[in-house]
Order: structure tokens, then sequence, then C-alpha cells
């Protein structure tokens, strides 16, 4: 198992204003294994998954990543082991750092030597080129912001990827090439990916089985087929996949324009 | 035009292309704003009188007295006229002007490195970090500006050093509030939680992610106090407390011209107006900043 969570719980605020954003989790997910979290806002998905990258401290239960238990502070090795890409790639790069600066930071820090080649190869993984390199942010697309927040994230060579809602804030015809980008990855590289979205037919698109969140608790544990089919038993999960317009039961056919495009 | 195709590439293919054509942008918007390019031309004015002083006018005439020839007006020999040891005005204010920029120099050096250590840390660790750091400023904030540092002058002596050290101590609070309030917009950015995912120490992360974005603002407030810098240090060279006679130090000029204002305007009139000129100059060359930089953001 790469990623397990055993009754994690995590909190704000103590006595009386304690608030558990997410409580009692539990799940595992096998190595190359892509596992999606649902949920509405506010229902604790993001929370889980800030806890597995060790960005806020669970307060209860025991999470273990690639056999390893993690403590309160993680040390550079287990850093490397788990990175993330977020759901605001206007947010996440530093805009005024061209994208050789910020894919080079992590090779710093690590002391991977070679950044020169790290970084060329990085871009060409995530289908951008030496043209884009020397860019700041304000100088690239939505799409192409993500897939340098990608890039980052992989130039560690991660066991595990977190994924925050990488799409929602994509034009409809680039979250389909990002989401084959991802699948790509994840099948060249045997990446774990545990995914955060509201969207089911995105969820549905990457991961093999889903878990659906509400209130801070899992209340459902299930695969994309069951959930595509309206096989689902819980309530809420029902009125999920009801609130879900849009949402092809047919399965997750997303290639619209069938390309993973170089823009 | 070739330079200019070069520096506006839309896909740099170096570091220093890439960092050259992102100030040349920057130039580009700033050469717009037809105020700020006055304070640029009165601040580049001012260093280059600075720079070459002893090339414009004789040295010697800045310091030898010359008492049969005491406040004469202005004439070919003397365009300013001459002060009350019989000295040359112009040569003075000019030589003056390395003064200036001297105390200008110094105190943004002493300054801005104060601010960020105490601005920096307060944002971006919070908690009791940040309530000690900021009530040990709020202190410095208390009191007057000029009162401050009229009381460390006096406290540690006359002269130009100390007094540069005056104004520092003064100077620096506000910084340091603004190097907080920057920090804490930055502080829940996800590019910050990106970097320390990836495992960059504190320091690292506040080195190259936070004083880049910092930075511009800081530079700015400083211009747009360079001013108030000025006009503290002739403040001080007014009551005796910042250069010592003979150096002709603008304030000190003005202060030994009051004696003889009404008969004989030009002695405090021309050191006084280097003053207002100079604070002028760096204040649209702030606001040119300023506006450029929001124009941007």
């Amino acid at each position: 198992m790469s990623i397990i969570l055993e009754h994690v719980t995590v909190s704000y605020g103590r006595g009386a204003k304690r608030f558990d954003a997410a409580r009692n989790v539990t799940l595992s997910v096998a190595e190359g294994e892509a596992f999606g979290l649902v949920g509405e806002s506010g229902s604790g998905k993001s929370t889980v998954l800030r806890a597995v990258a060790g960005l806020i401290a669970h307060a209860e239960g025991r999470v273990e990543l690639a056999g390893e238990a993690m403590g309160k502070r993680r040390t550079t090795a287990q850093r490397k082991m788990v990175q993330m890409v977020f759901q605001d790639p206007y947010g996440s790069l530093h805009p005024n750092q061209t994208v050789d600066q910020t894919l080079s930071m992590p090779i710093a820090i690590h002391r991977l030597g070679d950044a020169d080649r790290r970084v060329s190869a990085a871009l060409e993984e995530v289908g951008l080129g030496p043209q884009h390199r020397f860019r700041y942010p304000h100088q690239l697309s939505g799409g192409q912001r993500q897939r340098i927040a990608i890039a980052r994230a992989l130039i560690l060579e991660p066991r595990i990827l977190l994924l925050d809602e990488p799409t929602s804030a994509l034009d409809v015809s680039v979250q389909a090439e990002i989401l084959n980008l991802l699948s790509r990855l994840r099948r060249e590289h045997g990446l774990t990916m545990l995914m955060v979205s509201h969207d089911l037919a995105v969820i549905a698109h990457l991961c093999d089985r889903i878990a659906v969140m509400n209130r801070g608790e899992i209340v459902e544990t299930t695969t994309a087929e069951a959930l595509a089919a309206g096989n689902v038993s819980n309530p809420y999960t029902q009125q999920l996949l009801r609130s879900n317009r849009g949402f092809d039961p047919s399965g997750g056919e997303l290639d619209l324009l069938g390309s993973d495009a170089i823009r | 035009m070739q330079m200019r195709a070069w520096l506006l590439d839309p896909a740099p293919a170096s570091r220093r292309q890439a960092q050259l054509g992102g100030w040349f942008r920057a130039w580009l918007a700033f050469r717009r704003n037809t105020l700020g390019m006055i304070g640029l031309g009165i601040v580049l004015l001012l260093i280059g009188v600075a720079a070459f002083a002893p090339l414009i006018v004789d040295p010697a005439s800045a310091l030898t007295q010359v008492l049969a020839n005491r406040l004469q007006p202005s004439s070919w020999a003397h365009p300013f006229g001459t002060d009350e040891l019989g000295r040359d005005i112009l040569a003075r204010v000019v030589f003056g002007a390395r003064i200036t920029l001297t105390i200008v120099v110094l105190v943004s050096l002493i300054v801005v490195p104060i601010g960020l250590a105490i601005g920096l840390p307060a944002g971006y660790f919070g908690g009791w970090i940040d309530a000690a750091l900021m009530r040990f400023t709020d202190i410095f904030l208390a009191f007057p500006r000029l009162v401050l540092a009229l009381a460390f002058a006096a406290a540690l002596g006359p002269g130009i050093e100390n007094a540069v050290i005056a104004i520092a101590l003064t100077a620096w609070p506000p910084y340091a509030r603004l190097a907080r309030a920057e920090t804490l917009t930055r502080r829940r950015s996800e590019f910050i939680q990106a970097a320390e995912l990836q495992g960059a120490s504190h320091l690292r992360i506040i080195a190259t992610q936070i004083v880049p974005l910092c930075l511009p603002s800081v530079i700015i407030r400083l211009t747009l106090d360079m001013a108030g810098i000025i006009l503290t240090a002739a403040g001080l060279g007014f009551l005796g407390l910042g250069a010592q006679p003979p150096s002709p130090e603008w304030g000190a000029m003005v202060s030994t011209g009051r004696e003889v204002l009404l008969d004989q305007w030009w002695v405090a009139t021309i050191p006084g107006l280097a003053i207002f000129v100079t604070s002028l100059g760096f204040n649209l060359l702030g606001d040119g900043l300023r506006d450029v930089s929001s124009g941007r953001g």
C-alpha cells in the first residue's frame, strides 16, 4: 500500500472552538493506483489532501506513505516522496520567477545536480519546449501554467502525486489535455495518485476507486464504474450524482480534442 | 531595433535575456510617465553633479575664505553669489550634493535591511514572534521622527555619521510594517505552499519567494521617503547637529544664511532651493515608480 490513512482527524482551534475539518478518515491507496475524493465545498476533501501532503498536521490517527509513518515534521527525503499539483495555476507559480527558476529550485533544495538537463527533461515530459523555459508565468496560458506546476511536482521524481482540483480553473478543452497528460504520466512513472475534485466526470476519468466525503467524513467508497452506472447505496452519493448535471453515465470519455497537443 | 526585438522576445533563450527583457518592459512602462521621468532626470542630475563635482567647480572655492569678497550678489565669477565668509555658493551647493547623496545612500543601506529583518519574520511566522517584533516597532513609531532623531543626534554627538545613524534609527519602522504586510498577503499563497512541499527551508522561502515580492514596494516607499530623509538631514544640519562647519551641507548653509536673509537672500535661498528640488525629484520618481508598479500588478 502506498498511502494508508487510519482514523485521521484534522481539526482547527481548541476546546469549545474546536472544529474537525476531517473526521476519522480511513482509506488506503495501492501502489500505482489513482484514488479520487469527491464532495462539495467544505466537505473536508482538500483538508485530507493537505494532511497527506504534510501541509497541515493531523491531530489524531496515522498517516503512512510508502510504508513510512509520517510524524509532525517531515524530513527532506519524505518531502521528496510526495508532491502536489494545486488548483489554481495562477496562484501556484511565483509571479516574478521564470519557469526555469521555478523548476530549478526543487533541484537545488534536494541537491540533485545536473539542473540544466533535468529542467529541459521535465519541460519535455509535460509537453512544453525550450521556448517556454525562460518565460514568466504571465507570458503563459492557464493550461501551460498547470503543465509547469505538474513539471515542478514531477521533477523530484515523487512516488505519490496529490492533485487538488487540478483542472477546475481551466477551460473545458484544456481540462481534457491536462487529464490526458496526468493519465499518461501515471502510466509511465507508475505514480500513485490521490485526486480531489467536485467534478464526478473528471474524477471518473482518472481514478479507479472513489471515496465520497460529506461534512468531514467518508460516507461511501465505491468504484468509478459503479458511480458511472449510478450503482451507489448512500443517499448523499445519490444526491451528489443527481446534482452533477452533465455527468455522462456511460463513462469518463473526456478526450474532446483527442489531443495532448503542444501549444 | 534588433536589440529591442531581442529584449521583447516572448520566448527568451536564456536566463539573462529573460531578466533584461523584464527590466526593459518595466522601463518602457515607466518612460510613459512624464512626471516620473522628470523625477528620474533630477535624481540622475544630482548623482552626476555629485560624481563630477571637482570638474564642475573649483574645489578650493567651496572652502577657501575670502573675507574681502563676502556676501557678494550674483556675478560672473560667483553665479550664486558668496556667503558670509566669501566662499562661492555654487561650489558649496555642488559639493553639498555629495553630502546629501552620502546621507541618502547610507540611510537606505541601514533602513532597508533592518526593516526587512524585522518585518519578514513577523509576517512569515506570525504568533508571538509577530507580536514581539511589532510591539518593538510600535515603540519606535510612537516618537515623532525629528524629535527622536534630534535626541539620538544630541546623545551621539554632532556629525554626519551620527546624523545618518539617528535618521536610520527613526526611519526603519514603516519599512518593517510594510514588509510584514506584504509578507502576510503572500504567506498563504499556493506557491509558498508548493515551496514548503518541496522541502524548502524557511530561510530559503523568505529569501527566494517573499523578498522579491516585497522589494518593489519597499524601494518605492524608500524613494518617496528620500525627501523626508533629506529634510531631516537638513534639519539636523540647520540645528547644528548634522554636518559640522566648514563642510558645505545644505541644511547648515541655510542656517548660516538666516542671519542675513533680508539683505543677502541668496545665501539661504540657494541651498534651500537645492533641498527643495532634490526632494521634489525623489518624490516624483517614487510616484512614477508606484504608478508603474500598481498599473502592472
